[in-house]
């Protein structure tokens, strides 16, 4: 079969930008920001394995001020791959295509992610001393 | 190059039969971390505090530490089947692909099986020797 150019999308430099597009590609960059935080993650249990020294070492990384920004840039993270993640499983089981309600849960996971992390982040806030 | 046509190379070959396998289990390992997830993270925010003996004593309760190791499992499995897809997407040689690849998976079973592991070592008291 003879290769043919054959026109390619989305052309970025093209595309309509959409919330449903920067959504999809939100969805991508956080689930590999938790891919991160899985390191972090398994680092946070083998250091609670290692004893009460190796803890307080891990514990003073978390809570340094890189170590918290990044712990609110996990919980956004998660709170938004969860939502949106939602949202996916609808979308797979057939429901929600609709132009309206692709917006509005789109929408939805936006407000509700970023609402979620501020109530983490007001319930932590307090024990951080 | 082969005479033959990319019809007749591909006939009767028959399909991998694995098809929807990454899919699929993209989804089912979504169903299974929407609890397990939301579990862990509740736990965490309404533990009296993360100190190491708080949460050390946390962790030892059998159903604690389950849970624990069953959210690793599959949050592991979940990560790196999305992390494949962001792979397979931008890495456009094929053997950067394959090393790629290859590399995520022994980075997965590593950080994974250390985090199963440091639980277990918790959960049946190992944590202190």
């Amino acid at each position: 079969m003879p290769a043919r150019i054959r026109p390619t999308s989305p052309h970025a430099m093209i595309y309509r930008w959409e919330i449903g597009n920067t959504l999809s590609i939100v969805h991508r960059l956080t689930g590999a920001a938790l891919a991160v935080g899985l390191l972090a993650l398994s680092y946070w249990f083998v250091c609670l394995a290692g004893g009460p020294e190796t803890y307080a070492s891990a514990a003073r990384l978390f809570k340094s001020p890189v170590g918290l920004l990044l712990l609110l840039g996990w919980t956004f993270a998660f709170l938004y791959h969860l939502l949106n993640g939602v949202r996916h499983l609808f979308w797979d089981a057939g429901k929600g295509f609709e132009r309206r309600e692709r917006h509005a849960s789109g929408w939805a996971v936006v407000v509700g992610a970023i609402a979620l992390t501020v109530c983490v982040a007001a319930w932590v806030w307090p024990h951080l001393s | 190059m082969s005479l033959r046509s990319p019809l007749g190379r591909v006939l009767g070959l028959g399909s991998a039969r694995e098809g929807t396998a990454h899919w699929w289990g993209q989804r089912v390992t979504a169903v299974a971390l929407l609890p397990l997830t939301l579990w862990f993270l509740v736990s965490l925010l309404t533990l009296p505090g993360l100190d190491y003996e708080t949460v050390r004593t946390w962790l030892s309760v059998p159903v604690t530490g389950f849970l624990a190791v069953l959210l690793v499992a599959v949050l592991t499995y979940h990560s790196y089947l999305g992390t494949m897809v962001i792979v397979e997407d931008y890495v456009t040689s094929s053997g950067m692909k394959v090393f790629t690849l290859l590399l995520l998976r022994f980075l997965y079973v590593l950080a994974g099986g250390a985090a199963i592991f440091a639980i277990l070592r918790v959960a049946f008291g190992f944590s202190r020797l």
